[in-house]
C-alpha cells in the first residue's frame, strides 16, 4: 500500500533537489551586474506604474463577493443541465429552490443598496 | 421528499423562516420587527418539537438522523438563539449596532446547529460546522468600528478556518479509509474491513475539529480574546450554543463509530487526559482574571473539561449527562452574560469591582447574577450541580474515578473565582452606582432562566430522563 507512493515521494525529492540545485549554481556561477532597470518589479515587460499596495473601494469587494455566489449558481447547473432527464422532476425542483435562495439574496442585495456606487 | 421535510421539521422551518426574515429586512428594513420575528421563529422551533416530535429514522437518504436525541439538541439551539435574542436588544442600542442581520445571522447560525446535531453523515457536520461558524464569525465582528471586535471577529475566523480544514482533512482520510462517508457505514466498514491507521489518523484529525469547536485545551487560546473582544450577546450565544452542538456532534460520531473500535481504552484515556488539561488550565487562568467577560471565557473552557469528562466516559450515562450539561450551561450563560450586558457600557464596567455594591443598587440584577454564579460553580440546589453530578457520576461508573476526582477539585477551586463576584456584590460598598440598561423582555428572560435553572436544580428528574432517553434511542 505505501510502495504505491514510492514513484510520488520519488518526484517530490528530485523537484526539491533539482530547485535547490538550479538556483544555488545559478546564483554562485552567473555574474551579477545590477542597474536599475534590471532590479525594478518585473511587470509583463511593462513598466512599473506606482505601488502594488494601492487602497481599493471596499465596494469592489461586496461585487467581487455577489459575482462568486452568482457563479456558484452557474456551476451547480451546468452539470445538472447535462443530466436533465435522468434528475426528472425532483431535480428540477431542487434547482429551482436553489435559484430561488439566492434570488432571496438577491433581493436583499438590491435592497440593502449593495449594487450602487455613490 | 415531501415526507423528509416533515421528518426534519425544526430545520425546514428554520429555512423557511430564514427566507421571510431576509426579506423583510430587505423590504421594511425595521430591527425591531426583525427581532421580533427571529423570536417567533426560534419559538416556532421549540412549538414544533414539543408539538411533531420527529420518530427514529433516517431522513434524506441517511443523511440526517431523526428522533428523540435530535429533539434535544435542536432544543437546546433553539433555547439558546431565543435567550440571547431575548437579551439582545438593549444591548445593542446602546452600543449601536442594533442592526436586524444581527438577528438574522444568529438565527443562519442556529440552522448550522441543527444540522451538526441531526447529522448521520460526516458531510452535513461539515456543512453544519461551516454554517455556524462562519455566521459566528461575523456575530464577533458586529462592533465593527470597534478594534477589539475586528481582531476578535479575525482571530476566530482565522484560527477556526484552520481548524476547519484540519476537520475536513480527518473526513477525506476517514473516506480513504474506509471508503463511506455515512457514520452508520464507516461503522459497519470497520466491523468488516478493521480499523487501520489511516482511520485512526483521520479520526485524530476529525476531533481536533471538535475539540477547537468546544475550547478544548490545547486549543483554547482563542477563547478569552474572541469572547471579550465580540458583542456580550454574541459571546453568549457563542458560548452555549456553539458549544452544545459541536458537542453533540462529537456525541453522534463517537457513538457510532465507538461499538467498531477493537481498542475503545485509546479514545477513553485520550479524552480523559484531554479533559484534565482542559479542566485544569480553564480553572486555574480564570482566577486571576479580574474581567468578567474574561473569566467567563476560562470557566467556559473549564466546562468544556467538565463536558468532556462526560465524552471519556463513552457510555449512554456518561452522553446523556453532557446532554444535560449543555442545555443547563446554555441557561446559567446566557444568563451571566445577560447580566454583564445589562450593565455594560462600552466595554467599560466589565470588571468585578465595577459590581461592588450592586446588591444595594440594583437588588434583583445581583441576585440573578448569583445565581448564576452559584450554578456555574456547581453548588447546590442549582441546575449546574445535578449536571455535574451526573457526567461525574458517569466517570465513575466507567472506572475512571480518578477522572471524576480532578472533576470535583477543580470544581473546588472555580468556586473561588465565581463567588469572588458574589462578594463584591453582596460585601462591598457601592462605588459610583453603574447604570442598568434594563428592558420588559430582557428582564424577564432573565429571571425566567434563574427560576429554571432553580428548577432543573430542585427536579431534574424529568429534563434527566429525556436526556436519557436520548441517548438509549440514538445509540440503538
Amino acid at each position: 500500500m505505501i510502495e504505491a507512493y514510492l514513484p510520488i515521494f520519488a518526484m517530490i525529492v528530485i523537484a526539491i533537489v533539482l530547485g535547490v540545485l538550479l538556483l544555488t549554481l545559478g546564483r554562485l556561477l552567473g555574474p551579477k551586474r545590477s542597474n536599475s532597470e534590471k532590479m525594478s518589479t518585473y511587470e509583463s515587460g511593462i513598466e512599473p506604474v506606482g505601488t502594488a499596495k494601492a487602497r481599493i473601494s471596499v465596494k469592489y469587494y461586496l461585487v467581487a463577493m455577489f459575482f462568486i455566489i452568482f457563479d456558484i449558481e452557474v456551476i451547480f447547473m451546468y452539470p445538472w443541465a447535462v443530466n436533465l432527464r435522468e434528475f426528472g422532476v425532483s431535480g428540477l425542483v431542487s434547482m429551482i429552490t436553489f435559484a430561488l435562495l439566492l434570488l432571496v439574496g438577491y433581493f436583499y442585495i438590491l435592497k440593502k443598496g449593495g449594487l450602487e456606487w455613490n | 421528499m415531501l415526507n423528509d421535510l416533515l421528518l426534519t421539521l425544526p430545520i425546514t422551518i428554520a429555512t423557511v423562516w430564514v427566507l421571510v426574515l431576509i426579506l423583510c429586512e430587505a423590504f421594511v428594513h425595521n430591527a425591531n420587527l426583525t427581532r421580533w420575528l427571529t423570536a417567533i421563529g426560534f419559538a416556532g422551533i421549540i412549538a414544533s418539537i414539543f408539538l411533531i416530535p420527529s420518530p427514529e429514522g433516517y431522513a434524506y437518504g441517511t443523511m440526517l438522523r431523526t428522533g428523540t436525541f435530535t429533539n434535544f439538541s435542536n432544543f437546546i439551539f433553539a433555547v439558546s438563539g431565543l435567550l440571547v435574542v431575548s437579551i439582545s436588544d438593549k444591548y445593542l442600542e446602546e452600543e449601536e449596532i442594533n442592526f436586524g442581520e444581527y438577528y438574522i445571522i444568529l438565527f443562519i447560525s442556529t440552522i448550522g446547529m441543527m444540522l451538526m446535531g441531526s447529522a448521520a453523515n460526516l458531510s452535513v457536520i461539515f456543512i453544519g460546522l461551516e454554517t455556524m461558524s462562519v455566521a459566528l464569525y461575523t456575530l464577533a465582528g458586529m462592533l465593527r468600528k470597534d478594534v477589539r471586535s475586528n481582531e476578535a471577529a479575525m482571530k476566530y475566523f482565522l484560527l477556526g478556518s484552520f481548524a476547519t480544514g484540519f476537520f475536513l482533512y480527518g473526513i477525506a482520510l476517514i473516506y480513504g479509509a474506509t471508503g463511506e462517508l455515512a457514520l452508520p457505514r464507516i461503522a459497519a466498514s470497520l466491523q468488516t474491513n478493521g480499523v487501520s491507521t489511516l482511520f485512526w489518523i483521520g479520526l485524530s484529525l476529525l476531533m481536533i475539529g471538535f475539540l477547537f469547536k468546544v475550547s478544548a485545551v490545547p486549543f483554547h487560546q482563542w477563547t478569552p480574546d474572541v469572547y471579550e473582544g465580540s458583542p456580550t450577546t454574541a459571546a453568549a450565544f457563542m458560548s452555549t450554543g456553539s458549544k452544545a452542538a459541536a458537542f453533540s456532534s462529537l456525541i453522534i460520531v463517537l457513538s457510532n463509530i465507538s461499538i467498531a473500535l477493537p481498542n475503545n481504552a485509546v479514545l477513553q484515556t485520550a479524552f480523559a487526559y484531554i479533559a484534565v488539561a482542559t479542566m485544569a488550565v480553564g480553572n486555574i487562568t480564570a482566577l486571576t482574571q479580574d474581567n468578567l467577560k474574561r473569566m467567563l471565557a476560562y470557566s467556559s473552557i473549564a466546562h468544556a473539561g467538565y463536558m468532556l469528562v462526560g465524552i471519556a466516559a463513552g457510555s449512554n450515562e456518561g452522553y446523556s449527562g453532557v446532554l444535560y450539561y449543555a442545555l443547563i450551561y446554555t441557561l446559567m450563560n446566557v444568563g451571566a452574560f445577560g447580566v454583564i450586558a445589562v450593565l455594560e457600557r462600552h466595554r467599560t464596567l466589565t470588571n468585578a469591582s465595577d459590581y461592588a455594591g450592586l446588591f444595594k443598587q440594583h437588588p434583583l440584577l445581583a441576585g440573578l447574577m448569583a445565581v448564576f454564579m452559584f450554578s456555574l460553580a456547581g453548588l447546590p440546589p442549582f441546575g449546574g450541580f445535578v449536571g455535574k453530578y451526573k457526567v461525574f457520576a458517569a466517570a465513575v461508573e466507567a472506572d475512571l474515578t480518578w477522572l471524576a476526582i480532578v472533576g470535583v477539585l477543580a470544581s473546588v477551586v472555580s468556586v473561588y473565582y465565581y463567588l469572588r463576584v458574589v462578594i463584591f456584590m453582596f460585601m462591598r460598598d457601592p462605588e459610583p452606582a453603574p447604570q442598568a440598561n434594563a428592558n420588559a423582555t430582557g428582564s424577564f428572560a432573565l429571571v425566567a432562566i434563574a427560576v429554571i435553572v432553580f428548577l432543573m436544580g430542585i427536579f431534574p428528574t424529568e429534563v434527566l430522563k429525556l436526556a436519557d432517553n436520548a441517548m438509549k434511542v440514538a445509540l440503538k
